[in-house]
């Protein structure tokens, strides 16, 4: 292939030149274990002092606040699961929402099996949580809220400092899936009452495999993975040293380049999402028009089928993704199109187009073209186009 | 995950469209699900599929599968056409992987469905034909953007 058009970026982005720079030494010459007492292993150990400083920084976070873990879905899992263990005294009720990752959903799930109780937040036509229904979801014995940050599929932001005032007032633990915001929206723990926070490096041009879970002084989660004294005994496991070194320089690069990181993508995801809706017909935005992530456009075409089109894009190097039940092997689409009010049909025709800061508008404008064809070929095959178009003609 | 020949019949689909002479229209699948697929069978005397077109909403497997299944009954006469299996349609693609083997029960499902309607509007009865399952959505949505 020629040439790829990297349109995937909430799935996972690419390492970026100075992450890599910072990491490499940390393979074949640096490579002491940062437990370790000797010298040799000091370099380690201050790297991994210096990126947890770093990652801190840019939520506002105390460095001794910071966890490393192998991810987003290892972060979501232990905040979850280790709160309801260690407040089940006080409450076994959990607020989330209906538009969560699945690494949360399904941890809920989980802990619904071994006897907690879940209310899963309905979300509006753009997929906000409502605070008023958050509001009367709270009892006495809940004891922890965990709704996203800004919605992977959707790019739809959630009112993160309302959502942490109220769980504040009442007492209630406050998480947030922030694996697509941070890094890419300004986030403050402090002014937004956030208690832990998931965040994964690979979604920010750090390296896979190294994420974090910030976790509030005071807030009594322990262990999730025994058997070391490493995290302050609170995730055991030698340090994976460059990814946690990666992780630290991406954070702090995140950070300095956000504003004018944001400002470039958001006019590139608006002239996408301006041109997506003006030259192809029935076709509707997923996702708050302009309260989303810089970076998100998620479209659904009527009358097609993700899949079809995915296919079609990637034969032109475009690289994109859909919540089509296709694209996932389960039989139903996605479970957020479907939470924001989408019948099945029409979500099966959803697009997402994630932006980077590489993107340019040539790309942009070349999407766009190739995507009219690609649609105009897919709905000229479609049976449901057809009877659509024939209704039309009946109708006058 | 596809094999070349479904890649193939997805990129270069046989037969495609609509046939405005067809003798014999079916429908089968439903939105819901995310596939439908649609066959015209144009039906001479003789009892032979002169002309076949495919109309299919669906992912790729879906669209190679009645791309195939319209190439493996194209100039057989019906009987011929009722022997062709969703087996036979997936093993004349080199194959599907597991999640989208009922894509080509769907194509054999649309070849039946066709050969019904056609049984129907001429008052004909083909042995071994049984009414095939329509669970195509009756009511499309309404609204539009």
């Amino acid at each position: 292939m020629d040439r790829v058009i990297y349109l995937d970026n909430a799935a996972t982005t690419r390492v970026s030149e100075p992450v890599l720079e910072e990491m490499l030494p940390f393979f074949r010459q640096t490579y002491g274990n940062p437990s370790a007492i000797y010298t040799f292993a000091g370099e380690a150990k201050k790297a991994v002092d210096r990126a947890r400083a770093q990652a801190a920084e840019l939520i506002g976070a105390k460095t001794e606040e910071i966890y490393f873990t192998a991810g987003g879905s290892e972060s979501d899992n232990w905040a979850i699961k280790a709160t309801a263990e260690a407040y089940a005294a006080k409450g076994k009720h959990i607020i989330t929402s209906k538009i969560e990752h699945h690494a949360v959903l399904h941890t809920c799930e989980y802990l619904e099996k071994q006897g907690y109780e879940v209310t899963y937040l309905d979300v509006d036509g753009d997929g906000k949580i409502s605070l008023e229904k958050l509001q009367s979801a709270i009892r006495p014995d809940t004891i922890l809220i965990s709704v996203m940050a800004a919605n992977n599929e959707i790019g739809t932001l959630e009112p993160l400092a309302q959502i942490g005032k109220l769980a504040h007032e009442n007492g209630v633990l406050f998480h947030t899936d922030a694996v697509q915001a941070y890094g890419h929206i300004p986030i403050d723990v402090d002014d937004m009452n956030i208690d832990m926070l998931s965040a994964s490096g690979h979604k920010l041009n750090g390296p896979k495999g190294a994420g974090i879970l910030y976790i509030r002084r005071g807030v009594k989660i322990r262990s999730y993975i025994h058997g070391g004294a490493q995290e302050r005994s609170r995730r055991a496991g030698t340090l994976n040293v460059p990814g946690i070194v990666g992780f630290g320089k991406a954070a702090q690069l995140a950070g300095e380049t956000m504003e004018e990181r944001s400002r470039r993508e958001t006019e590139l995801r608006e002239h996408l999402i301006e041109r997506v809706l003006a030259e192809i017909p029935h076709t509707r935005l997923n996702g708050h028009r302009t309260d989303r992530l810089p970076n998100n456009a998620s479209f659904c075409f009527r009358f097609i089928e993700g899949e079809s089109m995915l296919i079609l894009l990637d034969r032109l190097g475009i690289c994109a993704s859909s919540g089509s039940a296709c694209t996932s092997g389960a039989l139903d689409p996605s479970h957020v199109l479907l939470a924001i009010g989408l019948p099945h049909e029409i979500a099966h025709g959803s697009l997402r187009l994630t932006l980077s800061e590489e993107t340019t508008m040539q790309d942009i404008d070349f999407v766009v073209d190739e995507l009219k064809r690609i649609i105009e070929r897919l709905r000229a095959m479609s049976p449901l186009y057809e009877d659509f178009m024939k209704k039309g003609k009946n109708n006058g | 995950m596809y094999s070349e020949k479904v890649m193939d019949h997805f990129n270069n689909p046989r037969n495609v469209g609509e046939l405005e002479n067809a003798n014999g229209v079916g429908t089968v699948g439903n939105a819901k699900c995310g596939d439908i697929m649609r066959m015209y069978f144009d039906i001479d005397e003789d009892g032979i599929i002169r002309d076949v077109k495919f109309k299919t909403f669906g992912c790729g497997a879906a669209v190679a599968t009645s791309s195939m299944a319209t190439e493996l009954v194209k100039g057989k006469t019906i009987q011929e056409a009722l022997e062709v299996t969703n087996k036979a349609v997936m093993e004349a693609l080199d194959g599907l992987p597991p999640v989208k083997v009922h894509c080509s029960l769907l194509a054999e499902e649309a070849i039946h469905a066709a050969l019904w309607d056609y049984a129907q509007r001429n008052n004909v009865v083909i042995e071994g034909l049984q009414k095939p399952v329509s669970d195509i959505a009756e009511k499309a949505p309404e609204e539009d953007y």
